[in-house]
């Protein structure tokens, strides 16, 4: 559902519950699938705990509208409107998946739907974003580019490049940093010029807004306004979405590099819970409706 | 039919099917207002306007991603890259994203990239920018890589590549671009396929292989054999990958001597491909062992005297295959 206006309506809040829950139960399906050994190959970079970012920002698209996305990429493909089953079938690397097996997990696209890719190179898809928005310049459409990296991208000489040009050539991009506190085990503070990545756009002189991204409205609001400013011909924006993963970078990933105390402050902020208590509190839903969501979705 | 040179066999290729379709765009460094550093895209930009030919900032990885994007989005770019010696600056685009994003991604979409790039020694640019890196291309699956020699084969190539659906590196020799040969300039469908090579001389004695600049040098260094009375047959590969090596056996089969001539560096190189499927598939035949003539194991020196030294010349083709004679086994 597209929404250009950015005080969601009761439809469009539910809409994001629904695709967060998705996002969600997705997720925890799959690391079930790869712990039981039925998926092998390299562990799938679960989102679980970003989903406010994927919904959030995609429900400000249009169906034309292209993504590209990360090899954290399951929650972008799904809010991009992919199937499950077609999902389910590329990681078990079978031929009716998305990419006929021959991607997996972290190469996961379904151009038809606008999804360009995910990616399994930190920083690749932005270069590739730029030429996606020359490509809607040249043919003077109103198509705009969402493109998904990770804090420890904007390191890459990849994001400087396109960053600057993005904004030299107004190009309709909005740059959608997904800020998860770490590259892999590295705290990006630690390793970064600035730690409020956001700040990074005014080296570009483009608009750069640091979000909650545990709050699936706030992420919608801002990310409504970017897609409008590109779609205007106002050129790029550098949203910096601060958000969390609960579980590790991968499979194998035991993080030690994080305590449990952090975690669970974290979790208390969980996007998907929270949103639920949320839309009932304030009588946008009933517990009811949402538990027939969550049913649905299980099937 | 017309005299041209070599950069106006690609600059007539390009605005042919620039004309002809209205996807292709050209995308590099100093492609438009300049015409290119090396003045292969001279007047496109006045023809085609600023939508079709884009001066990029100094950026690689966004130059051949921007390729990749347009290629995926259903644009037919041609992405320039000033020197071959940049490609260590955006290979991450090459190897990982243009190379494969169309099988990793079960064939969903075309990427009909062509990645245009300088290339080669002689002119004193020294290391940085007289490489010959087509071995590195030619080693990875999802790329074609080519490589004329002459203007005839440049304007044939660089249009079959533009209508290739997949990515295409096409390199072209410093040295060349001023060279000159008979061009056909009356038929717009005049199309060289990719991957056939050609056999430039026809000889019988021993086979020399080659690709690019060097095609040149064999064919002097040919001349100069034939007066030794040693008959050579010289082999243009023009593609590197897909390599259409049937041409090669079947001159082996005829010659029983083989010799391969690049200029890229010794380890590794194209000639080591070749050399390894000759041994391969015509072992029966081979008279001597094969033989593989590169430049010298070193970075391209800047000093004329050091740099003609380090690259294959006519006088060390020919020196080589004389010497070679001593293996010879002798016929029964």
């Amino acid at each position: 559902m597209t929404n250009t206006d950015s005080n969601p309506t009761p439809e469009i809040r539910k809409s994001l519950y629904r695709q967060m829950t998705r996002i969600r139960l997705f997720e925890e399906t799959t690391h079930e699938l790869y712990k039981s050994g039925r998926l092998t190959g390299m562990s799938p970079h679960l989102c679980i705990g970003e989903e406010a970012s994927a919904a959030g920002v995609i429900s400000a698209l249009n169906p034309d509208d292209y993504i590209l996305s990360t090899h954290r990429g399951h929650g972008h493909c799904l809010a991009k409107g992919a199937e499950m089953g077609k999902m389910y079938a590329e990681l078990f690397g079978k031929e009716t998946g998305y990419c006929h097996g021959r991607g997996g997990s972290m190469h996961i696209a379904d151009v038809s739907k606008g999804n360009l890719g995910a990616n399994g190179i930190v920083g690749a898809g932005l270069p590739i974003a730029v030429g996606a928005a020359l490509s809607i310049r040249k043919r003077g459409t109103k198509q705009v580019v969402v493109c998904f990296f990770g804090d420890a991208a904007t390191n890459q000489g990849s994001f400087h490049e396109s960053m600057n040009m993005s904004k030299a050539f107004h190009l309709p991009i909005v740059w959608a940093c997904e800020n998860n506190l770490y590259g892999l085990s590295t705290p990006i503070e630690k390793v970064s010029a600035t730690a409020t990545l956001a700040d990074r756009a005014k080296g570009y002189a483009m608009p750069g807004f640091s979000i909650d991204g545990m709050d699936v409205e706030a992420v919608h609001t801002v990310a409504v306004d970017a897609v409008a400013r590109a779609r205007a011909g106002e050129g790029p924006t550098l949203l910096e979405i601060r958000t969390y993963r609960y579980f590790g970078h991968g499979a194998s990933d035991h993080r030690p590099y994080r305590t449990r105390e952090e975690e669970q402050e974290w979790w208390k902020r969980d996007p998907v819970a929270g949103y639920r208590m949320k839309l009932i509190a304030e009588g946008v839903a009933s517990e009811a409706e949402l538990a027939a969501v969550d049913q649905e979705i299980a099937k | 039919m017309a005299e041209k040179t070599f950069r106006e066999a690609i600059t007539e290729a390009m605005a042919e099917e620039m004309r002809r379709d209205e996807h292709v765009i050209l995308i590099g460094e100093d492609v438009g207002t300049l015409g290119g550093a090396m003045g292969a895209s001279k007047g496109l930009l006045g023809e085609f306007g600023e939508g079709r030919v884009i001066d990029t900032p100094i950026s690689e990885a966004a130059i051949i991603g921007s390729g990749l994007g347009l290629a995926l989005t259903g644009q037919r770019p041609v992405a320039e890259l000033m020197f071959v010696d940049f490609s260590g600056v955006c290979m991450d685009q090459i190897l990982n994203q243009v190379a494969k994003v169309r099988y990793m991604l079960g064939g969903q979409p075309k990427v009909p990239l062509v990645i245009r790039a300088s290339c080669g020694a002689g002119k004193g640019y020294a290391a940085q920018h007289s490489q010959s890196l087509e071995a590195w291309f030619t080693h990875v699956p999802g790329l074609k890589v080519v490589m004329p020699a002459t203007p005839r084969d440049a304007k044939g190539l660089l249009k079959s590549a533009i209508r290739d659906d997949n990515p295409v590196m096409f390199l072209e020799h410093k040295l060349l671009y001023n060279s000159k040969g008979d061009v056909p300039d009356s038929d717009p469908e005049f199309l060289i396929p990719l991957g056939k090579a050609e056999i430039k001389r026809e000889g019988t004695d021993i086979t020399i292989a080659s690709h690019s600049r060097q095609v040149l040098n064999c064919l002097d260094a040919a001349a100069e054999l034939a007066k030794q009375g040693i008959e050579a047959e010289v082999i243009d590969m023009r593609t590197l990958r897909p390599m259409d090596f049937d041409v090669v056996q079947a001159s082996v089969e005829k010659t029983n001597r083989f010799v391969y001539v690049e200029e890229g560096y010794p380890q590794c190189g194209i000639a080591a491909e070749v050399v390894a499927r000759v041994a391969e598939h015509c072992f029966e035949y081979l008279d001597l062992p094969p033989i593989r003539i590169s430049a010298k194991d070193t970075p391209i020196p800047f000093a004329r005297v050091l740099e003609q030294e380090t690259i294959p010349s006519v006088r060390r083709i020919v020196d080589t295959v004389l010497a070679a004679r001593k293996w010879a086994v002798p016929a029964a």
